[in-house]
């Protein structure tokens, strides 16, 4: 069995290898098969059925949830200046190069090309607020890689969103730095909050203004992206542009970005009918913060996510909840990473509890 | 009109293009055949010849007497060189009755065959059908008398016949409901009316749309009350319990049988056996098998006798290409590697398809990124990646509490993994030790 898994393999590498360049014609092994009968001398495959696959494979979700990023790339760059770039590339960079170092220490073959520490930096940068010194993106990015992933035994074996742990990891390690905002560069503050002092609101965020200046943020500039917030964050065009992206491709689950902006909606939704001169209203709720980023990046983590339908409506309704109750009640302006990190904990208990009746199962 | 269907499951590439339009053609006889003394699930045939011995085609050369069993037959006229232990379709060495072909002529042993089956007592013809040793020919060659004398206490009101041939590639049922349609009907007639029942449905899958259009104009022309159920393409709609969610909305209770909801379910291939039986008195000497995949020169489906070797069917289509890398009897979900293509055509062999390189997608995998793509596939309504997982740390009793025996192999889970991981591969592994283990424990 393992002689052929590994005939497989090799043919397998053989053959992706092909398109890119031309390898050198491979060395004839000698083979335990080559007596019985075979087309011209060369061994059939042996393997147990089935014969063929899907086309996905892990390297392709994660580069494409990473492209699907990208109109929030360009929207940090054209909001935040060319730091953000810097910070981004940093960023990646450093989780890139821990989890080599660390891949090295446990003696595991590579896995920087299957995207996940790529898209665990650009995450990480893209939660960061505008002014966050660059060493700490660094700081950051070792974080999520080495205790947010890597410690649990690498990919696929995580409990937590590892962005969103680098990212909890930074704010308490430095509560003002992570809390210090700046406008974008084209910010119009008159035209898009109706207040009259720019001195009152620079440098917060919408969420930031609602919670302890209780100044509403028109639902315009929210959508372009043209608000004080992190990086990538701000611009509820660009997000949805790259989540809807995802949701075609079948690499995110639509399950949870519905579920999770649909109960902030009704949520949300119920206290704005209740008073809706303290309470925003859904929409303003969808569009500020990182909610849409979250939804549809962090949230559909496949890792951290529950992998039953049952569960996946559970979780994503619960985090949307959480969220609103931190917005309104909490003593944060801002929920989105701990409503997923919590979710993100209770996903194996889901699991547990949401087993799908078998076929014909009789279960009262 | 919405088809029918049952939930869950994946959609396949279907590669039937091959050999769909392909007419049977009759395999010229085979110098040697080669007949393995079990062929169907239940209990090994004994051998009834010795070496020299002369048979006629059609004459019994192994039985059982087992009731879970059924007979094998000479598929040509010749003279026995050896029985002994030869490589099978199904891996292993398996004892075979080799059999090698005396001059041009066809001699056959037909079976009695009552003058009017109709009149006949139901017990007669159940024995006749197990005399010609038919068995279920979709691929699970379960001994067809058996289905067709369920127990006193179940009481059966449908019958289904199985025409969906879902797997990818194969195109031996599609041609038999087309170019057999009569036959078919007749099996399938006398099917019900050994089982009393009144309703009959055929399911088809809607890409066989001649099929459809041949098997209801015949069953009009001929005055049968059956009903056909055109059924959406998808995989595995050709698994007994899928289809009779499909056709009846009936969900067979998990470990149980067709039967315990009042259902039969057999193969085109299997009522056409049945008709030639007991019309004919022909016994299962042969069936048609699909050779095809793109590593075939020129595929074809060919009416083929048991025991065939399979490289007599490949040459018979012109031989392989240079660049074919795998030969499996079968589709490419369920179907069995070959090794060596020696190995016999069996009662259960609805295929041979060759493939290059191309065709095949095997690469490394990477660790379960638990996305859930599987447990959307399942069927059976399984957790496929932690039942893998449980049977990769041998945690067998926790497996069989999460059903891992309800898991009926279709391959769905393994065939839409992102991460390439061998689910089904090592769900049969867990379903074999957990069953090894039971018996443990009923043994002490």
């Amino acid at each position: 069995m393992e002689k052929n898994e590994k005939t497989t393999s090799d043919q397998s590498a053989e053959i992706s290898k092909t398109p890119q360049k031309e390898t050198p014609a491979p060395k004839p092994k000698k083979d335990p098969r080559d007596r019985l009968y075979k087309p011209k001398g060369r061994p059939l495959t042996m393997s147990s059925s089935p014969y063929s696959q899907t086309k996905d494979n892990v390297p392709k979700i994660m580069w494409c949830v990473s492209l699907a990023l990208t109109p929030a790339v360009i929207g940090a760059v054209v909001f935040f200046g060319w730091k953000a770039v810097f910070m981004i590339s940093t960023s990646i960079l450093a989780a890139m190069v821990t989890e080599l170092v660390i891949t090295r220490i446990r003696r595991q073959p590579d896995t920087l090309d299957d995207g996940s520490a790529f898209l665990t930096g650009l995450l990480l940068a893209l939660t960061l607020p505008p002014t966050f010194p660059v060493s700490g993106c660094v700081l950051g990015s070792v974080f999520a890689i080495a205790i947010g992933k890597q410690i649990f035994g690498g990919l696929g074996c995580n409990i937590f969103n590892p962005a969103l742990l680098g990212r909890a990891f930074l704010q308490a390690s430095f509560p003002v730095k992570m809390t210090t905002w700046v406008l974008p560069r084209y910010a119009d503050m008159n035209a898009y909050t109706g207040a009259t002092s720019l001195d009152t609101i620079t440098g917060a965020t919408p969420l930031g203004l609602l919670k302890y200046e209780k100044i509403f943020t028109h639902i315009k500039p929210l959508f372009i992206g043209n608000v004080g917030g992190s990086l990538g964050e701000t611009s509820a065009l660009a997000l949805l542009a790259g989540g809807i992206f995802l949701l075609i491709l079948r690499h995110a689950d639509w399950r949870i970005p519905v579920g999770f902006l649909g109960s902030v909606a009704v949520f949300g939704g119920i206290f704005w009918m209740v008073d809706p001169a303290i309470y925003p209203s859904p929409l303003f709720h969808l569009l500020s913060g990182g909610l849409l980023l979250g939804a549809f990046f962090m949230a559909t983590d496949m890792v951290t996510s529950p992998i039953t339908i049952k569960g996946t409506w559970i979780y994503s309704i619960g985090a949307g909840l959480i969220l609103v109750i931190i917005r309104l009640f909490g003593g944060l302006p801002e929920g989105v990473m701990y409503s997923i990190l919590l979710m993100n904990g209770l996903t194996p208990l889901i699991n547990r509890f949401t087993r799908p009746k078998f076929f014909g199962e009789a279960r009262a | 009109m919405k088809l029918r269907t049952f939930k869950k499951g994946i959609h396949l590439a279907e590669y039937k293009e091959f050999s769909h339009d392909k007419k049977i053609e009759q395999m010229p006889l085979p110098e040697q055949v080669y007949i393995p003394l079990q062929q169907h699930i239940g209990a090994p045939c004994e051998p009834l010849v010795k070496k020299g011995d002369t048979v006629k085609t059609g004459q019994v050369i192994g039985r059982s007497s087992a009731y879970v069993s059924a007979p094998v037959h000479a598929s040509i006229t010749g003279v026995v060189k050896a029985v002994d232990k030869f490589p099978h379709p199904l891996g292993m060495r398996v004892e075979m009755v080799h059999i090698e072909r005396t001059g041009d002529e066809d001699d056959w042993e037909l079976l009695s065959i009552p003058e009017n089956w109709e009149k006949a007592p139901r017990v007669e013809l159940i024995k006749l059908i197990n005399e010609a040793g038919i068995v279920g020919m979709g691929g699970a060659a379960f001994p067809t008398h058996v289905k067709l004398n369920p127990p006193g206490d179940k009481k059966i009101d449908s019958f289904i016949l199985n025409g969906v041939e879902c797997e990818p590639y194969l195109t031996s049922d599609h041609r038999l409901m087309v170019e057999y349609t009569d036959q078919i009907l007749a099996g399938m007639n006398i099917i019900m009316s050994l089982l009393n029942v009144e309703n009959g449905y055929i399911g088809i899958e809607d890409n066989k749309p001649d099929a459809i259009e041949m098997m209801s104009k015949r069953v009009k022309d001929l005055g049968y009350s059956f009903q056909v159920v055109p059924l959406e393409v998808k995989y595995p709609q050709g698994a007994e319990k899928m289809l009779i969610e499909s056709v009846l909305h009936r969900k067979v209770p998990a470990g149980g049988l067709p039967m315990d909801v009042g259902v039969v379910v057999n193969n085109v291939a299997t009522a056409k056996a049945v008709a030639d039986a007991v019309l004919e008195g022909k016994p299962l000497v042969e069936r048609v098998t699909t050779v095809t995949g793109d590593g075939i020169i020129h595929p074809k489906n060919l009416l083929t006798r048991i025991g065939t070797p399979f490289n007599d069917l490949v040459e018979f289509c012109g031989g392989v290409k240079d660049e074919t890398t795998i030969v499996f009897m079968g589709g490419p979900m369920m179907g069995q590697a070959q090794y060596d293509l020696s190995v016999p055509v069996i009662k259960a062999a609805g295929g041979i398809v060759c493939n290059t390189s191309k065709m095949i997608t095997m690469v490394e995998h990477f660790p379960c990124i638990r996305c859930g793509a599987c447990v959307d596939a399942c069927p059976m309504y399984l957790l496929p990646t932690k039942l893998a997982k449980l049977t990769e740390h041998k945690k067998y009793e926790e497996a069989e509490k999460l059903g891992i025996q309800n898991c009926i192999e279709c391959g769905s889970c393994a065939f839409s993994c992102p991460a390439h991981i061998p689910l089904v591969q090592w769900l049969r592994v867990g379903k074999m030790r957990v069953s090894e283990l039971k018996r443990k424990q009923k043994a002490s």
